[in-house]
C-alpha cells in the first residue's frame, strides 16, 4: 500500500525543455514520482513528492526545481519559535540548524498565504 | 592527477593541508584502527593500514542498538570517519560509502558478509544517511573531500563510488565526479538490497529504489517516542497531586492520603491515553486511519478514546469534565500525532506546514479551553 500525504500542495517543477534525459531524477527519486519515455522526464506522480529535493540536486541541467526540506513538524515548530535543538525528541538525532532551514523558515509565511489562497 | 584545478583535494602531493596521506591522516587511521569490538584486524593497502569491519553483529552491538532506540547514548553512537575494509578487498573491489551513525553502521556491515569491498565512512554527526542528507551534513563537499582523505585514487584501480539512494537529497553526483573524478552510483535504499544489486552490475530494481514505511519501521521508532513523552507524563501527573491537593485541603481533608493518590490516579489515565494514541497507536495504524494530515488522525482516535473513556471507563464528573476532556484529549492525541510526521517516510515540507498552519490554532485553543475547563471543574 503506498502511503499518501496531503493533495495538490507541494513545490515541485520540472522544466521539460531542459531535460537531457539522463534519468537521473528516475533513479534518486524515493517516491518514483517521475518518469522517462522518449529521452524526457516527466511528473508521473506529483502528491507522492516528499521535497526531498534529491531529484533537483542530481539534476545535471537544473531543470527540477523544488523547495526542498524535510517534512518534521516538530523541526519546522523549533525554527519557527526559533530555537536551536534536537530534532523529533532525538528519535532522528538531527540538529534543527536555524541556518539550514532559514529559507524554509522564509517560505512557512509564503505557503501559509497560498493555502489560504488555494483554500 | 590530471587537472589540478578540477581537484580541491590534492591526495598525496605536496605540502596541501589537506592532503590524505600526510601526518595528520595517519594519526587519523591509526584512531581509527584503535581495535573496535566491530573490527578484525587490519588490511595492507598502498595507502597504509586499513581496518577491517567485522560483519558479524556481537551481542554489544545488538544492545547498544535497543539502547540507541530507546534514547540511550545514541549520540555517542559514532563510528570515526575513514576508510574501512570488509572481507579481503583489492584494486578492482566496489566503494561503497555510508554515514557514521552506529544503527546504520551495523544493519550495513552485518549484510555485507560474503563480499569484498572497501567502505567510507563519512561524518555525518552521528546522524543516519538520510536526515544527514536532508541537513546538509552529508554533502558534495564533504563526500568530495573524504574521497581525497582516504586517497581512494591510489588505493583502486576504477573510478565509481556507490552511495546509498538516500544520500542523494544532499549530494550532487555530477558536482562529485567534477571535483573528484569518481563517478556516483546510487545504490538501493535498504542495506539489506545491496548484495543483490551487487550481483546484478549496480543495477537497482524500483522496489529497490522505493522507500517503505511498514509495520515493523513504524515500531522501530516509537520507542524514541515513547522516551520523549517521560517529562510531560511526569509533569502532568505532578500538576494532577497538586491539583487534587489543593481540593482535598479546601475539602479540610488532610491531602496526604490515599483518596489523594486514587483521584490523581483517576486523573492521570485519561491523559495517559491521550499520549499512547498520539506516539503509539497512530504510528501502528496509520495507513489503516482515514483521512491525510497527521493531526486528524490524531484526532479522530482521540476523540474515540475520550468517548470510550467517559463511556466505558470512567464516567467524567459533570459537564464541565466531559467537555473539557474532548477539548483537551483530541488534542494532545492530534500534537502528538503531528509530531510523527518527521518519523514517517512520505511527508512533504510544504505539506507539513500547510497541515500546521490549519491544526496548529486549533490544538492551541482546544486544549487552552480544556485545561481552563478540567481545572474549573475540579473545584466546583
Amino acid at each position: 500500500m503506498k502511503y499518501r500525504y496531503l493533495k495538490n500542495i507541494v513545490t515541485l517543477q520540472l522544466d521539460a525543455q531542459k531535460c537531457n534525459g539522463c534519468g537521473m531524477c528516475v533513479e534518486v527519486c524515493p517516491q518514483q514520482v517521475f518518469a522517462l519515455s522518449d529521452m524526457v522526464s516527466s511528473i508521473q506522480d506529483r502528491d507522492a513528492c516528499i521535497e526531498c529535493g534529491a531529484c533537483a540536486k542530481n539534476c545535471p541541467c537544473g531543470a527540477i526545481s523544488v523547495r526542498a526540506g524535510v517534512g518534521c513538524a516538530y523541526a519546522i515548530l523549533m525554527s519557527k519559535l526559533k530555537r536551536k535543538g534536537v530534532c523529533c525528541g532525538d528519535s532522528c538525532g538531527c540538529e534543527v540548524d536555524p541556518g539550514l532551514l532559514g529559507d524554509s523558515r522564509d517560505s512557512i509565511q509564503e505557503s501559509g498565504v497560498s493555502s489560504q489562497e488555494k483554500g | 592527477m590530471k587537472d589540478k584545478k578540477d581537484l580541491p583535494v590534492i591526495c598525496c602531493e605536496g605540502e596541501a593541508p589537506e592532503c590524505g596521506c600526510g601526518p595528520a591522516e595517519q594519526q587519523e587511521q591509526n584512531y581509527a584502527a584503535a581495535g573496535y569490538p566491530w573490527q578484525i584486524g587490519l588490511v595492507k593497502t598502498p595507502v597504509g593500514p586499513v581496518p577491517r569491519v567485522a560483519t558479524a553483529l556481537e551481542r554489544k552491538d545488538i544492545v547498544g542498538g535497543w539502547k540507541a532506540r530507546w534514547g540511550m547514548g545514541r549520540m555517542d553512537y559514532r563510528i570515526p570517519p575513514g576508510l574501512y575494509a570488509v572481507g579481503e578487498p583489492d584494486h578492482n573491489s566496489p566503494v561503497l560509502v555510508s554515514g557514521n551513525y552506529k544503527l546504520s553502521f551495523d544493519s550495513l556491515r552485518r549484510e555485507l558478509s560474503p563480499l569484498n569491498l572497501w567502505l567510507i565512512i563519512i561524518d555525518t554527526k552521528g546522524i543516519n544517511v538520510w536526515c544527514a542528507a536532508g541537513k546538509g551534513s552529508f554533502g558534495t563537499a564533504e563526500l568530495v573531500q573524504r574521497i581525497g582523505k582516504v586517497c581512494l585514487k591510489d588505493l583502486v584501480g576504477h573510478r565509481e563510488i556507490i552511495l546509498p539512494q538516500l544520500a542523494a537529497p544532499g549530494v550532487s553526483a555530477h558536482k562529485v565526479f567534477k571535483q573528484s573524478g569518481f563517478k556516483v552510483v546510487y545504490g538501493p535504499v535498504r542495506a539489506s538490497d545491496i548484495p543483490a544489486f551487487l550481483q546484478m552490475g549496480c543495477k537497482a530494481t524500483p522496489h529497490m529504489r522505493q522507500v517503505s514505511f511498514a509495520l515493523r519501521e513504524r515500531l522501530q521508532v516509537i520507542p524514541v517516542e515513547l522516551v520523549s513523552m517521560t517529562k510531560p507524563v511526569l509533569g502532568i501527573i505532578l500538576a494532577l497531586l497538586l491539583l487534587n491537593s489543593l481540593v482535598l485541603l479546601r475539602d479540610g481533608t488532610f491531602p496526604a492520603s490515599a483518596i489523594l493518590l486514587g483521584q490523581t490516579l483517576a486523573h492521570v489515565a485519561p491523559f495517559l491515553g491521550a499520549i499512547l494514541i498520539g506516539t503509539v497507536l497512530v504510528p501502528v495504524l496509520l495507513p489503516y486511519i482515514p483521512g491525510r494530515a497527521f493531526a486528524w488522525k490524531g484526532f479522530v482516535l482521540g476523540v474515540l478514546w475520550t468517548l470510550a473513556f467517559v463511556l466505558f471507563i470512567a464516567p467524567a464528573a459533570g459537564w464541565l469534565q466531559m467537555a473539557s476532556y474532548f477539548l483537551l484529549l483530541p488534542a494532545i492525541a492530534a500534537f502528538l500525532s503531528m509530531n510523527f510526521t518527521g518519523a514517517s517516510t512520505y511527508t512533504s515540507l510544504s505539506g507539513v506546514v500547510k497541515e500546521m498552519s490549519l491544526a496548529l490554532p486549533v490544538i492551541v485553543i482546544s486544549a487552552g479551553l480544556g485545561i481552563c475547563g478540567f481545572i474549573v471543574s475540579l473545584f466546583v
